[in-house]
């Protein structure tokens, strides 16, 4: 049971629009789709972000704030460490809505599947007193991932069960997710002793993700960031890519994305397919909480998502929903983020900036007609519809 | 004719009954809980205050007897929907039941106090204001099939240019930028939406970064550098309406507010008027409804919707507004805080209708106002679960157990002229 079938058979070129799925998920795409838009998208929202620079600042201000801006994220080991340090939960979060694409499902509540995966990920963080670090780290990712894994079946069952959409409930599961956040971390047993404010206790020192780059020959090594969280975001990639295109579930996963009418009629329970696929994608978004909790801050707080899930939409369209493509772009967005800040240290442009580049990268990967007609590019047209609207 | 008619209001679709019957199972479950929970623990008497200073026109009840009337609603709602169902009118069966229920809530959390319940109702309406401009927005988008998620993006944009123009030049000026604004925002997601057939969902969560991305940058770059020039509008001042000021209770809760709480009631009546009793309103819900026929006899879908959906990114930018003219005085990144999230439940939980999103966004924003006061009494109740009230409502709506909400047919679809 290795090798499947492809869901969708080969289209002739040139003739019928492919259908949503093979826009947001494609399998053969020419080069210029997979490579070439998305560059042309990287390098408009950079071009048009300059602009937003000579508003504010002036035209000087551009070469220092895009030089600095690289030289944060990659110039250096310590950028490179702070680059793929915020890339790791990126990857998870991506993998989350990615996963949900290739089934149809348009997860939006990533955010709130992190804060309850990174939040349970701390309770069992902290909780549990004298474990060795061998167990103790797994078990509070395992937690995480459990957590975040509820958080997805909620709106999984819905839409399986009742027809909600997952888009409505994931929206308002993400609101409950913080007022809980802000409810539970005032908890005692769960505050930070002497504190007023909703934080959480620390996590135990066995529970920290350990650092990966101290063994560099370099001065200063053992302050770099970069955990092992970042290796299990990468293996996570390669899981869920073999559970995607390897298994029987992955493709049933995909033909329910590509016809549920089809899936259920050749046997395939659409139902059951629904669930799962936003359980695993909730879980998938609570183990980048966890990475936040576990591997950087060490503890929880409200906020402490910081809008990493809905960076991960962006992301699934920008590596279009391949476990290979999110990777890579959830690289390119650390090293914005990471290079951003130092943006905005050494230049007068703020981190903000960072976030209308991002939103217009998804402006223009989610209209390539608009970036066709920018640069002329030719080649086969795509749509942009995804979802379905509201109805089932 | 009365024989068909009873026949149909006999016969219901089995999905109903069921629906019912769940709700009815809910309905006696709350009885069960509110009674078990409110009624039997409670001692004494709360007042509320209906005038503006303690003694003047007070209501004094038994905190027990209001809970135990609670109760009953929910038992007798319950078992009318066991036995016949409600119908069409469960939402406002609901929302009848849970207004009486926090009534009782509120004398058991402050049993043996007072309370101000004219402040009470003002601020709800209050919290409401922007809410119901952003479930307003969204009635106007959906109900020509365009989805709008950027709500969020529109409010914090019309509150953004609010603050600036109404600093730089007036706040006359800063309502009209406001508005602009919004449209602006609105015609970037039709353009995406309709032109272009991106994904509508995409293209509003889109909306909402970009928006939140470019007022932090340009709040970072530019107000906080010089706020006296930039950004300190001033709140616009409460008009006392003559003669209806004067009304007690509802003169103090609905006639001394300010423009945009009048404004949002204009909008909600000529809303309702145009989209229902127009010409305009027909051939927009045709859109709506089914692009492909209205496109048949003649309608312009594109030019329906792209007037539509910018009219409703104008409305939404008028209450954003509401926070730096109407209430703050000032921008602060991402000052609205989800609040579009809100209206977009507003408008889920009030049916795509003018009318029911303005109801939704008065007991959404009852909600908030209650959390505020909660936290004042210091009952001891987490004032998180009230906050979480709006999110939970509209999950339960849009699940189909409290009269399943149905969206315009063709809502979230990109329309190809053939």
């Amino acid at each position: 049971m290795t090798k499947e079938p492809e869901v969708v058979g080969e289209e002739p070129k040139g003739r019928k629009p492919p259908s949503w799925l093979e826009r947001v998920a494609p399998r053969n795409v020419d080069w210029r789709s997979l490579i070439l838009i998305p560059s042309l998208a990287v390098l408009s929202a950079l071009v048009v972000g300059a602009v937003f620079i000579v508003f504010t600042e002036g035209l000087d201000a551009i070469l220092p704030a895009y030089r600095a801006l690289f030289s944060g994220a990659f110039v250096g080991w310590s950028s490179i460490s702070e680059t793929l340090l915020v890339a790791t939960p990126l990857i998870l979060a991506g993998l989350a809505v990615a996963l949900g694409f290739r089934a149809g499902l348009f997860n939006i509540g990533a955010e709130g599947q992190m804060t309850i995966g990174g939040l349970v990920a701390v309770i069992a963080g902290f909780s549990f007193e004298g474990l060795p670090a061998m167990v103790h780290i797994p078990l509070a990712l395992l937690a995480g991932f459990v957590g975040g894994a509820l958080w997805g079946f909620i709106p999984g069952l819905l839409r399986a069960k009742t027809g909600a959409h997952e888009v409505i409930t994931t929206i308002m599961l993400n609101f409950i997710a913080f007022r809980s956040l802000d409810y539970i971390l005032k908890l005692p047993g769960i505050q930070a002793e002497g504190r007023f404010d909703p934080i959480s206790q620390p996590v135990q020192s066995s529970a920290r993700l350990p650092r990966i780059l101290g063994w560099l020959p370099m001065e200063g090594a053992d302050g770099l960031r970069l955990h092992v969280g970042f290796l299990v975001a990468l293996a996570m990639a390669w899981v869920v890519h073999w559970l995607l295109f390897k298994t029987t579930w992955g493709f049933e996963f995909r033909a329910v994305g590509a016809n549920p009418h089809a899936a259920k009629y050749g046997g395939m329970s659409v139902v059951v397919a629904i669930v799962l696929v936003m359980t695993l994608s909730g879980a998938l978004a609570g183990m980048a909480g966890g990475n936040e909790t576990l591997g950087v801050l060490g503890r929880a707080s409200p906020g402490f998502t910081a809008a990493i899930g809905f960076d991960a939409i962006a992301l699934a369209l920008l590596g279009r929903s391949h476990p290979g493509g999110v990777v890579l772009a959830a690289i390119l967005f650390g090293a914005l983020r990471a290079g951003g800040r130092t943006m905005q240290v050494q230049s007068e442009v703020g981190i903000d900036l960072i976030v209308i580049i991002q939103a217009l990268i998804i402006i223009f990967i989610a209209a390539p007609e608009l970036v066709r007609a920018i640069y002329r590019v030719r080649g086969g047209k795509e749509t942009g519809q995804l979802t379905r609207g509201w109805s089932t | 004719m009365t024989a068909v008619a009873d026949a149909t209001t006999l016969v219901r679709a089995p999905a109903e009954v069921r629906s019912a019957r769940i709700r009815g199972i809910i309905y006696l479950i709350l009885a069960v809980g509110t009674y078990g929970l409110l009624a039997s623990g409670t001692e004494g008497d709360v007042i509320f205050r209906l005038g503006e200073v303690a003694g003047d026109l007070d209501w004094t009840v038994s905190s027990k007897g209001l809970a135990t009337f609670s109760a009953a609603v929910f038992g007798f709602l319950g078992g009318w929907e066991l036995t016949r169902g409600v119908g069409r009118w469960s939402n406002v069966a609901l929302a009848i039941a849970l207004g009486i229920f926090a009534f009782a809530f509120l004398g058991f959390a402050a049993a043996g106090k007072s309370l101000s319940l004219v402040g009470m109702l003002d601020g709800s309406v209050k919290a409401a204001t922007p809410i119901a401009f952003g479930a307003l927005s969204g009635v106007m988008c959906e109900r020509v099939a365009v989805i709008n998620i950027g709500i969020e993006g529109m409010l914090l944009t019309g509150a953004f240019m609010g603050a600036v123009m109404g600093t730089i030049v007036g706040p006359v000026v800063g309502l009209a930028a406001a508005a602009l604004a919004g449209g602006v925002m609105a015609a970037g997601l039709a353009v995406l939406a309709i032109k272009y057939r991106v994904d509508q969902i995409i293209a509003g969560v889109v909306i909402n970064i970009f928006a939140l991305g470019l007022t932090s940058f340009l709040s970072a770059q530019i107000l906080v550098e010089d706020s006296a020039s930039y950004n300190s509008p001033g709140v616009l001042r409460p008009i006392h309406l003559p003669l209806l000021s004067d009304i007690p209770v509802l003169g103090r809760v609905l006639f001394e507010q300010n423009i945009f709480v009048y404004a949002m009631f204009l909008i909600v009546a000529a809303m309702t008027y145009g989209l229902f009793k127009t010409r305009w309103g027909l051939r927009a819900r045709a859109v709506g409804e089914h692009p492909k026929a209205a496109d048949t006899l003649g309608i312009n879908v594109f030019r329906t919707r792209y007037i539509n959906v910018i009219l409703g990114g104008m409305i939404a930018g008028l209450g954003g507004a509401y926070f730096t003219l109407g209430s703050v005085g000032a921008f602060n990144e991402n000052m609205t805080s989800g609040r579009g999230y809100i209206g977009l439940a507003a408008m889920i939980f009030g049916r795509w209708h003018p009318i029911g999103a303005l109801a939704a966004a008065l007991v959404f924003g009852f909600a908030d106002s209650l959390q505020v006061k909660l936290a004042i009494l210091d009952s001891g109740i987490p004032s998180e679960f009230l906050l979480m009230a709006p999110y939970l409502v509209t999950i339960v709506v849009v699940a189909g157990v409290v009269g399943a909400a149905r969206p315009p047919a063709a809502d979230g679809q990109p329309y190809v002229k053939e």
